[in-house]
C-alpha cells in the first residue's frame, strides 16, 4: 500500500513528468538511428548479393561467347563443385539439366530484369533443409538458359536478428527511462519531502529545524541553503522579539509598578498640596525615563528587524563625527575629561544617519559617563581601503574581558555601574546599528579603558564625490 | 493665540486643550480628519496640532488639502510614528513640525509658540536685540553692552537661534533639531552644557542674567526687566 502510494505520488511529480518527456523524445530517436541503420545495411547487403550475381553472369557470359556452351558448361560444373554460396543452373531447352548445382529451374514467375526469389532445397549436416535464394537468369540464345543465384538465408537472417535487436533496444530504452524517471523522481520527492517536514516541524513551533543538506550542492542544496539562512533570519528575529517581550515585562513593570504605588500611597493620607505637586512631578519623571527605555527599545528592535534597511543613504559620515565631536567636548571638559577627535574628511557611508548618531551619541556618553577627572577619550575616523573605521576609545573604567560580549545584549549592566543612571540599552542599540550597517563591532581593552570600533564593509560609491559640508 | 487639535483620542485631546487653555490660548478640538479639515479651512486659527492617524481623513491628506487650498497656518503633526521617514513624509505634505507621541507637554508648548513666531516678519531681520545683547547676522558680530563677545560658530548658531526665538521657552530637544539636525535623546546633560558656555560668555560677567533655565521644559533668552 505504502508502496503504491509513493509510486502514485512519485508519478505525479515535475521530475516524473520531465522524465517521461525526454523518454519519449529519446525513444522516437533511439527508433529513428536504430531503423535507419537496419534500412542501410539491409540496403547494402542486398546490393551486394545484386552486384556479386551481375558480376557471375558478366563472367559466364564472355566465357559462353569464347568458348561455347560445351565451355560453359564445363566451367559451371566446375563453379557448382567449388561454391558453398552461389547457385548454377544450366538448361536446354527442354528444361534438362546441362550443369550446376541447382535440381530443378525453380517453380516462381520472373521479376523484371530478369530476377527471381526462390527457395531450394539444400544438404546441411546430413540433412535436407530449404534455403531462400536470390538469382538472375540469362537467355543463351536456341532455348539454352543459364540461371546465377546466391544463397541470403545468412542474410536473412542477420536482417531478422537486426529487427528483433531493433525492438528490444527501443523496449528497453522505454523500460530503462521509466524505472530511471520513477527513482529520480522518487529522490526528489524524497528531497522535497525532507523540505516538507522541516517546514511542518517548523510551523509546529519548533524553529530550531534546519533543512537537511546533501554534499550535492546541486540546486536543491541551494534552495536548501537558502532556506536555511532565512530560517536563521527569522528565528533570529523572534527570538529578539522574544527577549524584547520579555524585558518589557521585566524592566518596565518594575518602575510602572513603584509609579502606581507611589500613586496610591499618596492618595491615602492627607498630604498638602507641595506634597502632591511633589509626587505628580516625580511621577512625570519616571514616565519620561519608561518613554526613553521604551523608545529605545523600539529602536533595537527596528535596527534588528531590518525595517529600517529602506531608510538607508549615502552620508557624509566625517561631517557627523566631526559635530558629534564638537557637540560632545564640552561635556567631557565639563568633567574634567579630554576628548580628542581625528576625523578623515571625506568619507562617506550607505546607512541609516539618525541611527548611526544615536550610536556615536550612546557610545560617547558611555565614555563621558564612566570615565573620571583626568580620564581621556579619542574619536577616530579613519578609511583603510575604503573601508571606513570609527574607533571610540577611552582610558576609564573598561570593561573585563568576560563581560565583553555580555553587555552587548539588552539590560544588561555591570555591577560597577548598577548606581549610575542609564537602561543597559545603549550598547545594544550599537550592535543593532552595526548589524543594520553590515559593521564588524569590537571591543577591546583599551589598556586601560574600553576601545570601541565599528568596522564598516568596503564602500562602493566614490569618495571623492562626498560633498565636505553635508 | 486660537488653536485647533485634531485628534482621534478624545481624552487625550481633551488634556491638550486644557493644558492649552491654562497657557493662555484658545483651544478647539475636532475628532476626525473631515471635521478637521472643515473647520480649519473656515480659518480663523493661530496653528493646527494634527494626529497623524485620523479616522475618516488620515491627518496627511488633511494637511495636504489644506496646503492646496492655499492655507498658510502653521501646523505641527503628532505622530506615533517616530521613524526619520515619516517625519520627512509629514514636512513633505506640509507640516512645519514633527512631534513624535509621547510626548512632554512642555514640548508640544514650546514648539506651537516657536512655530507661530517663525511666521512673523523677524525672519528676515538680520540683526537681534534682547536687552543689551545685540547679534549682527551679517557680520556675525555679538556684543553686549558694546563689548564684542568671542563665540565659536556652533555657539553662534545656537545663540541665533535662542535669540529668534527670544522670551520664548525653547527645548532642548527643539535646540538639538535646530542647532545640530540632529533627532534623537542624548542620554546626558550635552544641551546644559552648551548652554553653560554660553551663558559663561554672554552673562558671567554682566549684572541680569538674559539666558535663563526653565525647570522641567527648557531654556528662554529674554530681558528680565522687560514686562511681558
Amino acid at each position: 500500500m505504502i508502496l503504491n502510494l509513493n509510486l502514485k505520488r512519485a508519478i505525479r511529480t515535475t521530475a516524473f513528468r520531465q522524465a517521461l518527456i525526454y523518454l519519449v523524445l529519446f525513444g522516437v530517436s533511439v527508433f529513428v538511428l536504430l531503423g535507419f541503420v537496419y534500412w542501410w545495411t539491409v540496403g547494402i547487403t542486398t546490393l551486394q548479393t545484386d552486384d556479386t550475381i551481375d558480376a557471375e553472369i558478366t563472367g559466364l557470359s564472355e566465357q559462353y561467347r569464347s568458348n561455347g556452351l560445351t565451355g560453359l558448361a564445363a566451367i559451371v560444373r566446375e563453379r557448382s563443385r567449388n561454391e558453398r554460396q552461389s547457385l548454377y543452373l544450366l538448361i536446354d531447352p527442354q528444361r534438362i539439366a546441362l550443369g550446376g548445382n541447382l535440381n530443378a529451374w525453380p517453380d516462381v514467375p520472373t521479376q523484371e530484369g530478369g530476377w527471381l526469389d526462390f527457395p531450394y532445397q539444400r544438404p546441411v549436416g546430413g540433412k535436407i533443409v530449404t534455403h531462400q535464394a536470390r538469382g538472375r537468369h540469362l537467355l543463351l540464345g536456341n532455348g539454352y538458359q543459364l540461371l546465377v543465384g546466391r544463397d541470403i538465408h545468412e542474410r536473412l537472417r542477420i536482417e531478422k536478428i537486426l529487427q528483433r535487436s531493433l525492438l528490444w533496444a527501443v523496449a528497453l530504452t522505454l523500460a530503462l527511462g521509466l524505472v530511471g524517471g520513477l527513482l529520480m523522481s522518487r529522490n526528489l520527492l524524497r528531497r522535497v519531502e525532507a523540505i516538507n517536514r522541516t517546514s511542518r516541524d517548523i510551523m509546529a513551533g519548533d524553529l530550531k529545524q534546519r533543512i537537511p543538506v546533501t554534499s550535492g550542492d546541486d540546486e536543491l542544496d541551494q534552495l536548501a541553503v537558502n532556506l536555511n539562512d532565512m530560517l536563521e533570519q527569522i528565528e533570529r528575529l523572534v527570538m529578539g522579539m522574544r527577549q524584547v517581550t520579555e524585558n518589557i515585562a521585566h524592566d518596565l513593570r518594575s518602575p510602572l509598578n513603584r509609579m502606581r504605588s507611589r500613586l496610591e500611597v499618596t492618595l491615602m493620607g492627607e498630604a498638602s498640596d507641595t506634597d502632591y505637586r511633589g509626587v505628580l512631578q516625580q511621577t512625570i519623571d519616571e514616565a519620561s525615563e519608561l518613554i526613553e527605555t521604551f523608545n529605545a527599545l523600539l529602536n533595537i528592535a527596528q535596527a534588528e528587524s531590518g525595517q529600517l534597511e529602506a531608510g538607508k543613504k549615502d552620508f557624509n559620515l566625517s561631517a557627523l563625527v566631526r559635530t558629534m565631536a564638537e557637540l560632545y567636548e564640552p561635556v567631557a571638559e565639563e568633567r574634567s575629561m579630554t576628548l580628542k577627535s581625528e576625523v578623515e574628511p571625506g568619507i562617506t557611508i550607505f546607512g541609516n544617519k539618525h541611527l548611526m548618531s544615536q550610536t556615536l551619541a550612546n557610545l560617547l556618553d558611555n565614555a563621558v559617563k564612566y570615565g573620571e577627572h583626568g580620564d581621556s577619550v579619542m574619536l577616530v575616523l579613519r578609511n583603510i581601503d575604503n573601508r571606513p573605521e570609527l574607533i571610540v576609545a577611552d582610558s576609564g573604567p573598561g570593561i573585563p574581558e568576560k563581560d565583553q560580549d555580555r553587555v552587548l545584549d539588552r539590560f544588561v549592566r555591570l555591577e560597577a555601574s548598577r548606581n549610575s543612571i542609564g537602561s543597559g540599552l545603549g550598547l545594544s542599540l550599537v550592535r543593532a546599528v552595526a548589524q543594520l550597517h553590515c559593521a564588524d563591532l569590537t571591543l577591546k581593552d583599551n589598556l586601560p579603558g574600553l576601545r570601541v570600533g565599528l568596522h564598516f564593509e568596503e564602500q562602493e560609491i566614490e569618495q571623492a564625490q562626498a560633498k565636505p559640508n553635508d | 493665540m486660537r488653536i485647533l487639535v485634531i485628534e482621534d483620542d478624545t481624552e487625550a485631546a481633551g488634556y491638550m486643550v486644557k493644558g492649552l487653555g491654562e497657557s493662555g490660548h484658545v483651544a478647539d478640538h475636532a475628532a476626525n480628519g473631515e471635521d478637521g479639515l472643515a473647520m480649519a479651512s473656515d480659518g480663523g486659527y493661530d496653528v493646527l496640532i494634527v494626529d497623524r492617524m485620523l479616522p475618516k481623513l488620515d491627518g496627511l491628506s488633511v494637511v495636504e488639502r489644506l496646503r492646496a487650498e492655499g492655507q498658510q497656518v502653521p501646523i505641527l503633526f503628532l505622530s506615533a510614528l517616530g521613524e526619520v521617514d515619516d517625519r520627512v513624509k509629514g514636512l513633505k505634505a506640509g507640516g512645519d513640525d514633527y512631534l513624535v507621541k509621547p510626548h512632554a507637554f512642555t514640548e508640544l508648548l514650546a514648539r506651537i509658540e516657536a512655530l507661530v513666531r517663525r511666521r512673523n516678519p523677524a525672519d528676515v531681520e538680520t540683526s537681534f536685540k534682547v536687552g543689551d545683547l545685540e547679534v549682527d547676522l551679517l557680520t556675525r558680530r555679538v556684543t553686549r553692552a558694546g563689548t564684542e563677545i568671542q563665540v565659536q560658530p556652533r555657539e553662534f548658531r545656537l545663540l541665533e537661534y535662542l535669540m529668534r526665538h527670544a522670551g520664548q521657552i525653547v527645548t532642548r530637544t527643539m535646540l538639538l533639531e535646530n542647532v545640530w539636525d540632529y533627532h534623537f535623546d542624548p542620554k546626558t546633560n550635552v544641551i546644559d552644557v552648551h548652554i553653560s558656555r554660553l551663558r559663561t560668555k554672554i552673562d558671567k560677567e554682566f549684572d541680569t542674567a538674559l539666558l535663563q533655565t526653565v525647570r522641567g521644559a527648557g531654556y528662554c533668552l529674554r530681558d528680565p526687566e522687560l514686562k511681558s
